[in-house]
């Protein structure tokens, strides 16, 4: 018996640094600090944004010094380039993690059981942040997606299903109406319904009425994301079922539809995503109340983003306060909706 | 075929209760920079010039444009180029993030947490280019000023421009780029030779639907900036206005007249994000059809 002797072979990058090339970075970046400490202590110049820009300076400068040094002009422009492209890709995440701590940070102290279970209607925001809470706003947030949704729903798969399965002899300006849609402001949608209803017939503003303009801003969102995933339904299940001598609506019934089933539920739930947090329209459409107002089509109602309106336009302190644990509520709504809506995607991507 | 019925509707109603406010007006109603409403049944005249808005809208959305665009191509190519593989996903699901932020979370955040900062920054602004025009300030008001309002919108617009311009540019073809590698370029090389020229009209698609979403953005703005109805080209002194917020500020004690003078503003606006849009989706079709 002979044996064979087999190397084991770790896979090699060439491309990675070795540690030795990392030393002139690392170098670099300490003598970076260490001048940028010594420069605020000398000069006039103060506070974090002084600390911050010359350590950028400094480092940036010294790395590409260093790499026309060793490497010529191509390497120092692409040095340069490379970091002013990181920090200006890390800069843009700082608003994200500066509003989430803020919101938990000013939102938690207010928020409790009694948020979920009591309304404004004995408490005033000079009352102690312990009493009163956002059930009304809760319940009027929820009938206005509901109303919404039902509205826009049937309209905007209706009309994805009319540019993708039919496409008519209308479909390229219906597809061209839908981008024009998508740019409506939310403040024009409000103003429209007021224009067209509450002018015209002496009705008051309401839940239903209030559903209205986010109707029109939730059709394109829906209509577009729906138009994508009918997109993706493969050509040979449509084929099958007109060689099994289906009509085309009953191809599109029962076989595009359920095969789109879970990219339609995700452009349902972009489309709420899209809606919860809309103020505008509301402020001319609603009218308020500070009780559960459980019918939606008399007396004014409230929800989550008018109420934190009023409580920032209060502008006491107890108003902020509640308005916060208001966003609070709300951001949870709608980072909720946007998880759920990740996850059908990708299940709906791997299949 | 809803969309259309929709749209059109919206189109002429607005033009029919605004038709008033446009007939006595004329087009002083567009160039006119002063709003003085006048009580019902008091004799006196209105007068309804939208200008000073008009004006301001556009000094805001130019300023979330000059801070919002570079930053976002610079993520952009952030995402498509620099990034690790393993965080790539989830960075770009932060961006897509932002995007679903209720626009009344950035205007508490951009009142409360962004403008004391952004103050101090619009005091070094002037103290050392205070010698241009538009960074002047005549007295020492910097609070809720356009450029804060600016500032919150380029946030605003940051994902909306990030995640278009990341689309074209990953679009790029790989061919091109490894042929640029072959040829010895390093990634900056590279990117300016393939990717900009590539993506360039898909970047200012972008920006364009950037613009259309700060024109009429209302709330964010109302809650940031001090709403004044006058011309102010200084961006950094505390006062302006936008359509969108001007429109919600008066509303509540409009007269019928007024009233009416207000929905023919909110049909400017329409007009106005229409134009863009359209011009917005056009370039952005064009450069993914023929992929130039």
């Amino acid at each position: 018996m002979t044996t064979t002797y087999v190397p084991t072979v770790s896979p090699t990058r060439p491309w990675k640094k070795t540690p030795a090339q990392l030393i002139p970075t690392v170098v670099i970046l300490i003598l970076a600090l260490l001048l940028d400490v010594s420069v605020v202590a000398v000069t006039p110049m103060k506070g974090k944004l002084a600390y911050a820009l010359l350590f950028f300076l400094f480092s940036v400068g010294m790395q590409f010094i260093y790499a026309w040094v060793k490497r010529g002009r191509p390497a120092a422009m692409d040095s340069l380039a490379g970091a002013v492209t990181m920090t200006g890709g890390m800069i843009v995440f700082l608003p994200v993690l500066s509003i989430l701590v803020t919101v938990l940070v000013k939102g938690l102290p207010g928020l409790g059981l009694h948020t979920f279970t009591q309304t404004m209607e004995k408490t005033s925001y000079s009352d102690p942040l312990s009493s009163g809470g956002l059930l009304h706003a809760i319940v009027g947030t929820l009938y206005l997606i509901v109303i919404a949704t039902a509205i826009a729903l049937p309209l905007s798969i209706l009309t994805a299903l009319y540019l993708t399965e039919i496409k008519g002899r209308a479909a390229g300006f219906i597809q061209f109406l839908v981008q024009a849609m998508s740019g409506v402001p939310s403040v024009v949608a409000g103003v429209f319904i007021y224009a067209a209803i509450l002018l015209t017939t002496n009705l008051r503003g309401s839940t239903f009425i209030g559903a209205l303009p986010l109707a029109i801003l939730m059709i394109p969102t829906v209509t577009r994301t729906a138009q994508e995933v009918l997109l993706l339904v493969p050509a040979e299940l449509r084929e099958a079922g007109l060689a099994l001598g289906a009509t085309q609506w009953r191809t599109v019934a029962t076989i595009v539809v359920p095969a789109a089933r879970s990219g339609l539920i995700t452009a349902v739930i972009l489309g709420v995503a899209r809606i919860a947090g809309e103020t505008a329209p509301l402020l001319f459409t609603l009218g308020t109340t500070d009780k559960v107002n459980l019918n939606p089509f008399t007396g004014g109602q409230n929800a989550l983003p008018y109420y934190i309106w009023s409580g920032l336009r209060d502008g006491t302190e107890g108003g902020v306060a509640r308005a916060w644990t208001a966003i609070l509520v709300l951001l949870i709504l709608v980072l909720s909706l946007f998880t759920t809506a990740r996850i059908f995607g990708n299940r709906k991507a791997k299949r | 075929m809803s969309s259309l019925v929709i749209l059109t509707l919206i189109g002429l109603f607005l033009s029919l209760r605004g038709y008033q406010a446009f007939k006595s007006q004329g087009f002083h109603f567009i160039t006119g920079v002063d709003w003085v409403a006048a009580q019902d049944g008091s004799g006196e005249k209105n007068v309804f010039g939208l200008g000073a808005m008009i004006i301001g809208t556009l000094v805001i959305s130019a300023t979330a444009l000059v801070v919002g665009v570079p930053l976002s191509v610079l993520t952009a190519l952030f995402l498509t180029f620099y990034a690790p593989e393993r965080f790539k996903k989830f960075l770009i699901s932060v961006v897509d993030l932002m995007a679903s932020f209720p626009s009344i979370l950035y205007g508490l955040w951009g009142f409360f947490v962004l403008m004391p900062m952004a103050e101090y920054w619009a005091k070094l602004i002037h103290k050392y280019l205070g010698w241009i025009p538009i960074f002047d300030v005549p007295q020492p008001a910097y609070t809720r000023s356009p450029f804060i309002a600016g500032i919150v919108l380029a946030i605003m617009i940051i994902p909306i421009v990030t995640s278009v311009s990341r689309e074209i540019f990953a679009q790029t073809p790989l061919d091109r780029i490894q042929a640029a590698y072959a040829l010895g370029a390093t990634r900056w090389a590279m990117i300016k030779a393939v990717v900009l020229p590539f993506g360039a009209s898909g970047v200012v698609g972008g920006a364009m639907l950037g613009l259309g979403r700060a024109l009429g953005e209302t709330v964010a703005v109302y809650s940031v900036l001090n709403i004044v109805f006058k011309v102010n080209f200084q961006v950094l002194y505390g006062f302006g206005g936008n359509i969108a917020s001007m429109i919600v500020q008066k509303w509540g004690e409009a007269s019928l007249s007024e009233g009416k003078a207000l929905l023919a503003a909110g049909f400017v606006l329409f007009i106005m994000t229409l134009l863009v849009n359209m011009g917005a989706n056009y370039i952005v079709r064009r450069t993914v059809k023929t992929g130039r």
